[in-house]
């Protein structure tokens, strides 16, 4: 019966196509193969030339999370806000957590914004590998792309909940002062140690599962380390500086610093939070182009 | 002009464990690394495999080169380095253009995602710009015939619109360098169908295609060069006819040529005996694969050792399915009389225009007709094979049809036809 030629759509214009080939010719460059490296370079180059891509996993990313929801977008405003009302009956209220001299209700907020989205970002980040398999044993493409987007598009939901810490700081009138213009670098901050961590915990995680596993233990404990229910100001200093070891302790500290017009943390110890982060991240760079050529071997 | 792909030297080794399950657990590794520190061995010698070994090729730009050989050969290996999914351990390649691959289609589709969501996704994945999309996107939609559902979340897609929506994306993708593998073997024949004649349109725009697969026919249609792997090397690598027919002789066991040297264990009885057995194409050569449109000769050497009875030879020919083709015999006047002892060569020809395409192998035999009874002399089964295929030109028996073609034979029949 196959002998019969079936009427199928119609082939796409060979001229249109032709058209189409002759223009990428012009985009042609030479691509050289060769045995992976022990140190690899970073190639920033590369990265930018799939910069679209990258917007397209985002987008890929966003349109996923909420489909089938009813509230769509709502969902990233209350779970923050439900996550706060929860700190504050049991820590403000019930506990009565020092939270320096700030109300207590847009303390926790302010807190929990810049937490949910570190530990949004590294939760999607250190597993984004695992999750696009597919991709990654089929199709070419810089693996950075993939916890890059995985921090990236959280930025999405602080945003739509930063319009409920505005009304908050409306009603409690908590006003910030100037130091509101550094607000943006210590989400950046939170940005640079969750890609930093991912980048390490989604490439071990290629090939040790068990990460998947020690991450969500190590969240839960995260918070209460790093200030999020209850200001650290009260600790005696030598604890502080252990403290600010951990860069989320200043991601916490600096954020309610400059949108809430908190206590400004010590230089000193935001300094090594930095540091920390930043070491964190240029190691999590190396170790993660290192294992990239195996990925597809070991995923 | 340089060459489009440049393959110098690659070799590709795993660790027997990456084969395997391709992960362990942490503890595992902890384990395992107590273990060595305790046994004093911190550098244990790994099994490993070679998957490629100093494989070496190149492709001048608009090209088609296939790639076959057995399962495990190395094959797609070779296609996940030069799509740069895994690295090389040993080696070097140049690709000049952009590499897009079919690796699989629909690759990174996303269920709860609509179609035209996934055209977008798919094609950004495949390495299309969001330009090249927009631009080829009603043709995309159109190709696909799935227009109707297009804003319908791909998981509630039956799995034909699926696959012919991502083919229908990769089929638009134009790099200048194609890598294709084994796509052809998915999908209906409608679908089969439409990718033939696709990678042939790929094929006739001057792209370089590198084509994997264990369809000899589609290898055979679409390709000018080919190259052999087997275990992880390069045993042939030359005009596609030259070695899909070593390959077939290689793994089926039979060739074009059968030839025995030694009379005492040549076939046959105290009256004849088979000296040779060919395949030969018009001009005489020996040859295993054969184009639809040339005719096909069946040469028969045979030694008749004394004289008493007519001495006739028989082929028997089969296709691929081991259908019996034909049963042919010489039946001109020489072979009613007695034969002379002495050395023959008696050569069928079987048409051009007559074989269905695909392996045929033939049965050689030099019998005596005494109806109605067939007296054999000499006779053996599967002596030689040979394939037959059609580059699709567009001057034989398919016309321009490029899908399956049934039957045991495909003769190019003369039609007529008048209006009333």
């Amino acid at each position: 019966m196959t002998e019969t030629q079936v009427k199928g759509p119609q082939a796409p214009d060979r001229q249109a196509r032709r058209n189409n080939a002759s223009a990428s010719a012009r985009s042609a460059h030479v691509t050289v193969i060769r045995p992976a490296t022990n140190w690899p370079r970073l190639d920033l180059g590369e990265l930018w030339r799939f910069k679209e891509l990258l917007a397209i996993f985002i987008w890929r990313d966003l349109k996923v999370r909420y489909k089938q929801t009813v509230i769509g977008g709502v969902w990233a405003i209350f779970q923050p806000v439900f996550t706060a009302l929860v700190y504050t009956l049991i820590f403000g209220k019930f506990a009565k957590f020092p939270s320096g001299n700030l109300p207590y209700p847009v303390f926790a907020f302010s807190g929990v914004l810049a937490w949910q989205y570190f530990n949004a970002s590294l939760n999607v980040a250190s597993g984004s590998l695992l999750g696009n398999v597919p991709l990654v044993t089929r199709v070419y493409f810089p693996r950075l792309l993939l916890p890059i987007a995985g921090v990236l598009t959280p930025l999405i939901d602080l945003m739509l909940a930063l319009v409920v810490l505005v009304a908050l700081i409306a009603w409690f009138h908590t006003w910030p002062g100037p130091a509101v213009v550094l607000a943006p670098f210590f989400i950046l901050l939170a940005l640079v140690t969750a890609l930093g961590s991912s980048l390490i915990l989604s490439a071990l995680n290629v090939r040790y599962r068990d990460v998947q596993y020690v991450i969500p233990v190590f969240m839960q404990v995260l918070p209460f380390l790093s200030g999020v229910p209850y200001s650290l100001d009260g600790a005696p200093a030598k604890w502080q500086w252990l403290l600010s070891l951990n860069p989320i302790t200043g991601v916490i500290a600096g954020w309610r610093w400059t949108v809430l017009d908190g206590p400004q943390p010590v230089p000193g110890q935001l300094a090594v939070s930095a540091g920390v982060a930043l070491t964190l991240f240029v190691i999590g760079v190396a170790y993660f182009r290192r294992s990239e050529p195996r990925f597809a071997d070991t995923i | 002009m340089p060459p489009a792909v440049a393959v110098e030297g690659i070799s590709k080794q795993y660790r027997i464990g990456q084969m395997q399950p391709a992960y362990g657990t942490l503890r595992d590794s902890l384990v395992h690394g107590v273990k060595r520190l305790r046994s004093g061995h911190l550098h244990e010698p790994a099994e490993t495999i070679w998957a490629l070994r100093d494989v070496s090729f190149e492709a001048q730009e608009g090209e088609v080169i296939g790639i076959i050989g057995p399962n495990g050969a190395g094959k797609s290996t070779l296609l996940k380095i030069l799509t740069r999914i895994t690295s090389p351990t040993e080696g070097r390649a140049e690709i000049r253009g952009r590499v897009g691959s079919l690796l699989e289609v629909g690759t990174g589709f996303h269920p709860e995602l609509t179609g035209r969501e996934n055209v977008f996704l798919n094609g950004s994945i495949l390495g299309m710009t969001r330009g090249e999309i927009a631009r080829n996107f009603d043709a995309i939609i159109e190709f696909s015939g799935v227009e109707k559902f297009i804003d319908t979340p791909v998981k509630r897609y039956s799995s034909g619109m699926f696959v012919r929506l991502a083919f229908s994306v990769a089929a638009h993708f134009e790099p200048e360098i194609m890598i294709v593998d084994e796509v052809l073997a998915v999908g209906d024949a409608d679908f089969q169908r439409r990718s033939l004649g696709r990678m042939e349109d790929i094929g006739d725009s001057g792209r370089t295609v590198l084509f994997v697969s264990h369809n000899l026919q589609g290898i055979l249609q679409l390709c000018d060069r080919t190259i052999l792997l087997k275990d992880g090397r390069i045993e042939r690598h030359g005009p596609t006819p030259d070695v899909v027919a070593y390959y077939e002789q290689e793994t089926m066991g039979t060739g074009p040529e059968l030839v025995w040297s030694d009379p005492a264990t040549a076939p046959g009885n105290d009256l004849a005996r088979l000296q040779s057995v060919r395949v030969v194409d018009e001009d005489g050569r020996t040859s295993g694969t054969l184009d639809v449109r040339r005719p096909v000769g069946i040469e028969i050497a045979f030694e008749v050792l004394r004289e008493g009875w007519p001495i006739v030879p028989k082929v028997k020919l089969y296709d691929q399915h081991w259908a019996i083709c034909f049963n042919a015999i010489d039946v001109s006047p020489r072979w009613h009389e007695p034969t002379p002892p002495g050395e023959y060569v008696a050569t069928s020809w079987i048409p051009p225009n007559l074989l269905n395409e695909g392996r045929h192998q033939v049965d050689a035999d030099v019998v005596t007709i005494a109806s109605p009874k067939l007296i054999p002399h000499a006779s053996v089964h599967q002596a030689v094979a040979f394939h037959v295929y059609d580059p699709a030109e567009g001057d034989s028996a398919r016309g321009t049809f490029q899908g399956q073609w049934r039957g045991v034979v495909r003769p190019l029949l003369e039609w007529t036809c008048e209006e009333r």
